[in-house]
């Protein structure tokens, strides 16, 4: 059985993204993805939080006000380990490449951000497959707030961490909030050997950086492209 | 009203519990009836009620997958037969995460008797079956509660099966279908059911059940329970404390 400790045995690969909202991660991933097919490769995406069975429950659950940091951290687990037997596993078996928008890492930020154990968050995400690459784009508060807030009035509640009450001043709860997020993500690096990517690049100076390293990784023979 | 009270015993969680609560906070009492279905659990439990009532205590009831947030969410995808054994075990989790933290921990604060029908030994069991890592599943549920007192209604499986059939029938996932889907359904709910009693006999040893026998009488088992209550969880006002760990009663 697969575990995040150690390397799986499927022919395929697993890429993966991780990073606070408005760090551009989706952006490269979608290049990511243009590049690889035009390389010729099988390629699926799968993104965090998509799965059909608890989107109902999760949906309600925000609108109720009932969810707690261990209900939200378990209600995401179920929609990953969902995704994992459904949508990442079946791919990697089939020697696919399997981009994921975010990963178990989200969790292990987010959750321990919420006041979740984050050795607990830990144990629960173990049946995960390790990633063959694992981007972390780094970037600062500031800069990921004047990203999201271009053609957007007001932050989501969850996204700001409204739930923790930190301020009752969205932009501030969500500084405060993504400040915790990124103090976990900077302890993952090691831990999980995660590759650090400055965020604060341009768009198109980070996809030549991922794509060397994916290049290198997957072992794809041709130069890659800008 | 009763000169007895709850005697005072320090909560803790099984494993890594809620960092954010804080367990001093915790007065009340959890009561566990575990046992499989036909067994009489909810009889037992509405009696206990009576009871701690009469007795001046207040009392919650909550049941497994009975939660506000996921319950719903449970039954659909059992019909839909669409769970893999990560989310069989996550969802279970998130029921009784959302009941610990939304009923059960409120209660506590307030001084309640807690009374579970099931707790997370049912997740246990029924993992154990389905080869989930059982260290997996313990850590899962590692924000628990410990109960002060889990009593386990034992039934033989041959009464097992006739209760179960007189009440309305098997099901698919209590019959194991999923498990053995080539056997027919009364095959399979008698291997599973049968399997099911030998992992419950292991979890009472591990967790220190009070073993019933569930072939006595209501009233018997009943007079069995309130014994052990107020031997194990209540004090005379003044009188010495005599704390020792539960064992079988059976």
């Amino acid at each position: 059985m697969a575990t995040l400790n150690q390397k799986h045995d499927f022919p395929g690969k697993l890429i993966i993204v991780e990073g606070i909202d408005g760090s551009g991660k989706s952006t490269q991933l979608l290049l990511l993805q243009r590049w690889l097919q035009a390389q010729g490769l099988k390629v699926f995406f799968t993104e965090w939080n998509s799965s059909p069975l608890v989107k109902k429950a999760s949906k309600a659950g925000k609108r109720k006000g009932i969810l707690t940091p261990t209900t939200f951290s378990l209600l995401h687990a179920t929609d990953f380990a969902d995704r994992l037997a459904q949508k990442i596993i079946p791919p990697l078996k089939a020697g696919m490449v399997v981009l994921a928008d975010r990963y178990a890492f989200t969790a292990f930020a987010r959750d321990a951000a919420r006041g979740v154990d984050r050795r607990w968050v830990r144990r629960v995400y173990n049946f995960s497959v390790r990633p063959d690459l694992a981007f972390y784009f780094r970037v600062p508060i500031d800069v990921s707030l004047k990203r999201l807030m271009v053609g957007r009035t007001q932050l989501k509640y969850y996204e700001a961490g409204m739930d923790l009450h930190l301020s009752t001043d969205p932009v501030e709860s969500f500084r405060l909030f993504q400040s915790r997020v990124l103090k976990e993500y900077d302890r993952m690096v090691k831990e999980y050997s995660l590759i650090v990517i400055d965020a604060r690049e341009s768009i198109s100076v980070m996809q030549r950086r991922v794509r060397m390293m994916v290049q290198k990784a997957l072992g794809i023979q041709s130069a890659p492209e800008d | 009203m009763s000169s007895l009270q709850l005697a005072e015993v320090p909560k803790r969680f099984y494993g890594l519990g809620l960092p954010y609560v804080d367990l001093s906070e915790l007065k009340g009492k959890i009561i566990v009836i575990e046992g499989t279905d036909g067994v009489g659990r909810s009889t037992q439990i509405a009696m206990l009620r009576d009871w701690l009532e009469v007795q001046g205590f207040a009392t919650m009831e909550t049941g497994w997958t009975r939660s506000e947030l996921i319950g719903q969410t449970i039954d659909e995808a059992k019909e839909g037969h669409s769970l893999n054994r990560w989310t069989f075990n996550l969802l279970y989790a998130t029921d009784f995460a959302d009941r610990l933290e939304n009923q059960i921990i409120p209660a506590l604060r307030a001084g309640y008797i807690v009374l579970a029908d099931r707790y997370i030994y049912t997740a246990f069991a029924r993992a154990h079956l389905r080869s989930v890592d059982p260290q997996w599943v313990r850590e899962l549920f590692g924000f628990a509660l410990v109960p002060d007192i889990v009593f386990y209604l034992k039934i033989d499986v041959r009464m097992l099966i006739q209760r179960v059939l007189e009440a309305g029938g098997m099901d698919y996932w209590e019959s194991g279908q999923d498990l053995h889907p080539q056997l027919d359904m009364y095959e399979s709910f008698r291997r599973y059911q049968a399997q099911l009693l030998k992992v419950y006999d292991q979890l009472a040893i591990e967790y220190q059940f009070h073993v019933l026998n569930a072939r006595h009488s209501v009233q018997r088992t009943q007079r069995v329970l309130q014994d052990a209550i107020t031997r194990y969880l209540f004090e005379k006002p003044g009188a010495p404390r005599s704390r020792r760990r539960p064992k079988s009663t059976a």
